[in-house]
């Protein structure tokens, strides 16, 4: 079943490295890099396709005039309000991944790391939100879901309904294999019974589809872990209130109790004891996205920063021209630049079905230190308002802090690439 | 009722343009959608979604290089049914191609293309030329009624009830029966977003291609740029120290008071 599905994977990645990957219009022939190289050099990665330079103006528009106004009461409130998820929905960001067919936009992973990046520079809770439901769930259920539970859910999840990825739990973080959230084939092996405590469930609140890893045979280890779709009105699913959190307040993270919940078991994704396996995998690809959304974060300091820079004067001169915040600023502007660069690489790297777990984690564990160093100098160089609430920049300081521990903690991500370094030492 | 939507690639509004020795500079610099052609766009597609108005279809045209394309795409991704595209690489911001001869270009796609055109909607004018020329031209080379500056736009009985804004305040001009050229301003409408999944949907539909050339339209210009510069950087203003001093510098240095 795997094996089908890698192979799926693999043939999927290869489209899409046709579409995506040559950055030239639908004209271009299926012909080899190499040939197509020798009327010009390999592009760069910064160099978008027609549909995602599209998409980016599209999204950065949408964001600075729909999401901007609402961004402080969301947080003042702790709540997504109900018509920006509508939003969310009408101008497709909730299914950019998701195949015509079932309702959804069609389009590549480069395109979704697009859309968070944008969003994030303005709010990064409501790129949360699409973040967690394309990259984790949608993606895990286009790879691994039977063709039933495709057709019942993706055109929901394209439509109206959001979606939550349930791994973590209070004694399983980093081991989210120690998990002891279990699920008990029933006796006539119709249904399984579920019973634990997930926690820290971005978008508990408002999800209707909840990802839900259990295991299913503790006595063989992680290899009992399966993975379940479960509908959020099942009964004996209860969602806990949400953490009050240091930052991306908007985004609900709440405990999900599972009090004997029944599920059916046509309803486990694609195979029992293989849970442990597609939660590693979407991770390593989800965390490209957490990357965006650092990446957007650091963006939105500097645009709020840049301008103030240019504006402002102390000792008869313009911040802007002050040698020593010349230093700073060019600094911050070239280690984000090699983030935007990695983040765009890892996704061409997946998009043409080469080996990226390594440059993933690699891209994920950089921009989130860059976003945590540019927020922070961002406040420095705007000076005493910098560190009010009349400038943006202090949501986006407290917003990335989470950036170097969820999806995966820094310094998990700096033992995967050490693993990985290691296995290619010994070839 | 078949409309057809005149759409320009222009500057981005939002970009600072630099002036070289061949007027103003247009390499790598963002282009987009003139903010009031995307009001026509707007416009004819509320038109199209308003079953009273009964439009069978919104073609947009567009007249300038291949990149135009990716503007007619927007067009389409807002609601426009399908494109025609008239390539030149003249320049359109009053520098080669002119407004006289983008007219003429529309009146041979009515006249010879898309016979059975009901109402042409423009901006009311590109904000690289601001010329605002082309809808009257249009209209008075097709022997058509017009309404400029439209804020508002009624179905009445075979025509329309537009009303025009002016510098003296709302103009309502009937014109009894189609065929007309409408060109669109600011307070008209506000234009939708190009949804992801309209955007999708704009790939499949067709745009039509032509040469500005085939067309038997004189294209050189009729007026010839000699200069182009940037308006003097503004000066300085004063802080003056009351209301005398302010008095005084009115009547004697900016000559503004008797």
């Amino acid at each position: 079943m795997i094996s089908i599905a890698i192979r799926r994977f693999a043939r999927k990645a290869k489209h899409d490295s046709i579409k995506g990957a040559s950055g030239l219009s639908t004209a271009v022939s299926t012909g080899s890099r190499d040939e197509f190289a020798k009327a010009a050099p390999p592009m760069p990665v910064t160099l978008l396709t027609d549909d995602e330079r599209m998409i980016q103006d599209s999204v950065r528009k949408w964001a600075n005039h729909d999401l901007k106004p609402l961004v402080r009461e969301m947080e003042k409130n702790e709540l997504i309000s109900p018509s920006i998820i509508q939003e969310l929905y009408t101008q497709g960001y909730m299914s950019l991944e998701i195949p015509e067919k079932y309702g959804g936009v069609g389009m590549n992973f480069t395109s979704a790391c697009i859309t968070i990046q944008e969003i994030s520079r303005i709010d990064p809770s409501i790129a949360l939100m699409v973040d967690v439901h394309n990259t984790l769930v949608v993606n895990a259920i286009r790879f691994w879901a039977s063709e039933f539970l495709q057709d019942k859910y993706l055109p929901k999840l394209a439509t109206d309904s959001v979606s939550a990825f349930c791994l973590s739990e209070t004694n399983a973080g980093s081991d989210a294999f120690s998990m002891s959230t279990t699920a008990k084939l029933s006796s006539d092996g119709s249904h399984y019974v579920i019973n634990g405590t997930k926690s820290w469930i971005t978008s508990a609140r408002e999800a209707a589809l909840l990802l839900v890893f259990c295991n299913a045979d503790p006595s063989k280890g992680y290899k009992g872990i399966t993975a379940f779709l479960v509908d959020t009105n099942s009964p004996g699913v209860q969602i806990g209130k949400p953490e009050s959190k240091l930052g991306l307040k908007a985004s609900s993270t709440c405990q999900i109790f599972f009090d004997d919940v029944k599920v059916d078991a046509d309803h486990v994704l694609g195979e029992v004891g293989q849970g442990y396996k597609y939660c590693i995998e979407i991770l390593n690809e989800g965390r490209i996205g957490i990357a965006a959304q650092q990446i957007g974060i650091a963006k939105g300091c500097l645009d709020v920063v840049m301008p103030y820079l240019n504006e402002r004067e102390q000792f008869g001169q313009k911040l802007l021209n002050m040698p020593a915040l010349q230093q700073q600023y060019a600094q911050a502007a070239t280690e984000l630049h090699a983030a935007e660069v990695m983040m765009l690489n890892s996704c061409r790297l997946k998009e043409n079905g080469l080996p990226f777990v390594k440059e993933a984690a690699m891209t994920k564990l950089f921009a989130s230190q860059v976003a945590e160093k540019i927020s922070s100098q961002s406040i420095e160089w705007l000076g005493g308002i910098g560190y009010t609430t009349d400038m943006i920049v202090e949501k986006f300081y407290r917003d990335c802090k989470v950036g170097s521990i969820y999806e995966g903690s820094s310094n998990i991500q700096r033992q995967t690439i050490a693993k990985i370094m290691n296995s290619e030492l010994e070839q | 009722m078949k409309i057809l939507v005149g759409v320009k690639r222009v500057v981005d509004y939002a970009v600072k343009v630099r002036v070289g020795a061949n007027g103003v500079e247009l390499k790598n610099v963002k282009m987009s959608l003139n903010p009031f052609c995307e009001i026509a766009v707007e416009a004819a597609v509320r038109l199209k979604e308003n079953k009273a108005a009964s439009v069978s279809e919104v073609v947009a045209l567009s007249i300038g290089p291949k990149q135009c394309q990716e503007t007619l795409r927007t067009a389409m991704a807002m609601g426009c049914d399908r494109a025609i595209h008239i390539h030149t690489d003249l320049r359109g911001d009053y520098m080669e191609l002119q407004s006289d001869s983008v007219a003429k270009l529309f009146q041979k796609v009515i006249e010879e293309k898309e016979k059975d055109v009901d109402l042409v909607l423009v901006g009311k004018q590109a904000i690289d030329s601001d010329c605002g020329q082309v809808g009257p031209m249009l209209a008075g080379y097709l022997n058509w009624p017009q309404a400029t500056f439209a804020a508002k736009i009624d179905l009445d009985g075979d025509g329309l009830m537009v009303e025009r804004e002016t510098d003296q305040g709302t103009e309502t001009i009937k014109i009894a029966k189609l065929p007309a050229v409408v060109s669109c301003d600011l307070r008209l409408n506000e234009p939708r977003y190009a949804t992801l999944p309209n955007i999708m949907k704009a790939k499949k539909k067709k745009i039509d291609q032509f040469q500005a050339d085939e067309f038997d339209v004189d294209l050189t210009a009729k007026n010839k740029v000699l200069e182009v510069f940037e308006p003097p950087a503004r000066k300085e203003g004063i802080t003056v120290d009351n209301v005398n001093q302010l008095i005084d510098k009115l009547k004697n240095e900016a000559g503004l008071l008797q």
